[in-house]
């Protein structure tokens, strides 16, 4: 079930094996359930505002200034950061690094789970990253922590995330950022 | 946009490591003037590896990678093998394809990229060893050949399958024993640097690695004869120190004596390659040499070293004592990728005048 974790390591996509798929156009994944994309949004909203440590990890796709989709999706996580009060880490590249990584201030897809452990993360947003490495490390993040993982994804989502939102483009994002302002409101935070 | 690729959106400047920074602020994309001299503090150029230390593959493969004329819009194929270690490590597009597919992957992209970017130069280079270039690979070699795809092979000849542990290979030389083939090679080197001549190549060379500047300068001139005319085909001796018994310190000297013997200089250009290069010298000189001349005022010290936290120091003290005395003095190190006891080289400039050279000095 894409529950929260630790899942511990199967041999089998657990997702998928549970009958979980990623979520139709316009529609999140909320763990198990299919549901509008503004309930998850206020979700996410919710549990980034009050996990410990909460954190967005950007990947290559916005951190590098390759198109101007990119460069505006830069601004909107550096605000979105901001509203959430989350710390940012970067998974800039996705080799595998020897002899270990600085789980300090970088997140690798091949042990993801190091920087979760380090920092005590207990929520976190994988943005910009691509969707092959996306899999993994959420794969392995489940497998090994309790972190809830959120998937905003330019294309169609991730199923091992714990919550994934699908098609989020810049103008998604600044949407994201107003429900996320408004919940921060609500919460008193 | 290729160059684009590398630059940090300014909003996560303060999250990402100096590593990733310095990539941005001091690689040598789209900088027109590359070359050797740019080892010794350039980031993109394989920093670290995972071959065996004093590897002479490793010292080929950054050779290599300062030679690119245009390292942002080059593509690598690569086969399996001790090469494809090294490039996770290294900043650079790069394809893995199946072991000896490499030359029938790379004429694909290279039509791809021809296709899809009409007006732009995108070189593919492929960088294989001799089992997947010479033995399982050869008919793809070949046949890229006879098709006149307008890429670069380059043959990393190891003479022997490294990486599962010492067979023979149609490169061994005749006689040679390895722990894997305890009878000996029975029949001769094959001649492949030969084999490209007749197949078709524009451009073909054999040489070892042992001369930083003249590897640099073939690999470039094998890239510009591959853009217009056809294909090239370096034949590149980096030996595996390991096989043949060699310490870590010694596969430099193996490569200097092997150009005196089964790598001696083989170098064939096509009457069209060479007019063109020559038409090329003509226009872009600066491109294809840089210039090392030594200025008439200026001393250049070069002390090679193993390990060589002493030569660093003894540089090091050289040029603080000419500047004590109201000399211009630069002092560098100069590493290889690998991590300890490797072979290195410290180099001192001492001048009357300021110096602007940095990097390596191999014109004493």
């Amino acid at each position: 079930m894409a529950n929260l974790g630790p899942a511990y390591y199967a041999p089998y996509p657990v997702a998928t094996y549970d009958g979980l798929l990623t979520p139709p156009e316009g529609k999140a994944l909320l763990l198990t359930d299919i549901v509008d994309e503004e309930v998850a949004m206020r979700e996410v909203a919710r549990v980034m505002l009050t996990s410990e440590n909460a954190t967005i990890f950007p990947g290559p796709q916005v951190l590098y200034a390759w198109s101007d989709e990119a460069k505006k999706k830069a601004t909107l996580i550096k605000e979105m950061s901001e509203v959430l009060n989350a710390k940012m880490i970067p998974m800039y590249d996705y080799r595998p690094k020897y002899p270990k990584i600085d789980p300090e201030v970088e997140i690798n897809p091949n042990h993801p789970n190091l920087t979760i452990w380090h920092n005590n993360i207990k929520a976190a947003i994988f943005i910009g990253v691509h969707c092959h490495y996306a899999n993994v490390a959420l794969k392995i993040v489940r497998a090994e922590t309790d972190c809830y993982t959120v998937g905003m994804c330019a294309l169609s989502g991730h199923e091992d995330a714990m919550a994934t939102i699908r098609d989020q483009h810049s103008e998604d994002l600044a949407r994201f950022i107003e429900i996320a302002k408004e919940v921060k409101q609500e919460l008193g935070k | 946009m290729s160059v684009d690729i590398y630059k940090i959106n300014p909003e996560f400047r303060d999250i990402m490591p100096k590593d990733i920074i310095d990539l941005e602020d001091n690689a040598t994309w789209g900088v027109e003037k590359r070359g050797i001299s740019d080892l010794t503090d350039k980031k993109e150029l394989l920093e670290e590896h995972s071959l065996c230390a004093g590897c002479p593959e490793s010292a080929a493969l950054r050779y290599i990678l300062t030679a690119l004329p245009k390292p942002e819009d080059t593509i690598i194929v690569n086969s399996t093998g001790c090469t494809s270690l090294m490039f996770p490590h290294i900043a650079l597009h790069t394809v893995h394809s199946l072991f000896g597919n490499q030359n029938a992957v790379a004429s694909g992209i290279k039509r791809a990229l021809e296709w899809r970017f009409p007006d732009k130069v995108k070189d593919v280079v492929v960088l294989a060893g001799d089992g997947a270039t010479i033995d399982i690979g050869l008919d793809y070699t070949l046949q890229s050949f006879f098709r006149q795809e307008k890429i670069t092979t380059i043959c990393f000849d190891n003479e022997v399958y490294a990486n599962t542990g010492g067979q023979e290979s149609g490169s061994t030389p005749k006689g040679q024993v390895f722990k894997m083939a305890p009878k000996g090679k029975v029949f001769d080197k094959v001649r492949m640097w030969e084999l490209a001549v007749t197949s078709g190549c524009q451009y073909s060379v054999k040489l070892t690695a042992s001369a930083p500047k003249s590897v640099a300068k073939v690999v470039r001139e094998a890239i510009f004869i591959a853009r217009e005319l056809g294909p090239t085909y370096i034949h590149l001796y980096t030996p595996c120190i390991l096989e043949i018994g060699l310490s870590a310190s010694e596969g430099l000297w193996e490569m200097k004596e092997q150009d005196k013997d089964r790598f001696v200089s083989f170098k064939y250009v096509s009457d069209e390659a060479a007019a063109y290069l020559k038409e090329l010298k003509k226009i872009r000189s600066s491109i294809m040499s840089r210039d090392t001349s030594m200025a008439k005022d200026s001393i250049k010290i070069r002390m090679p070293a193993l390990g060589g936290q002493g030569a660093v120091t003894a540089a090091h003290i050289a040029a603080t004592a000419a500047d004590t005395e109201g000399y211009y003095a630069v002092s560098n190190p100069f590493f290889g990728a690998e991590k300890r006891m490797a072979p290195s080289e410290s180099y001192t400039r001492l001048a009357t005048v300021p110096i602007f050279d940095r990097g390596g000095s191999y014109i004493s």
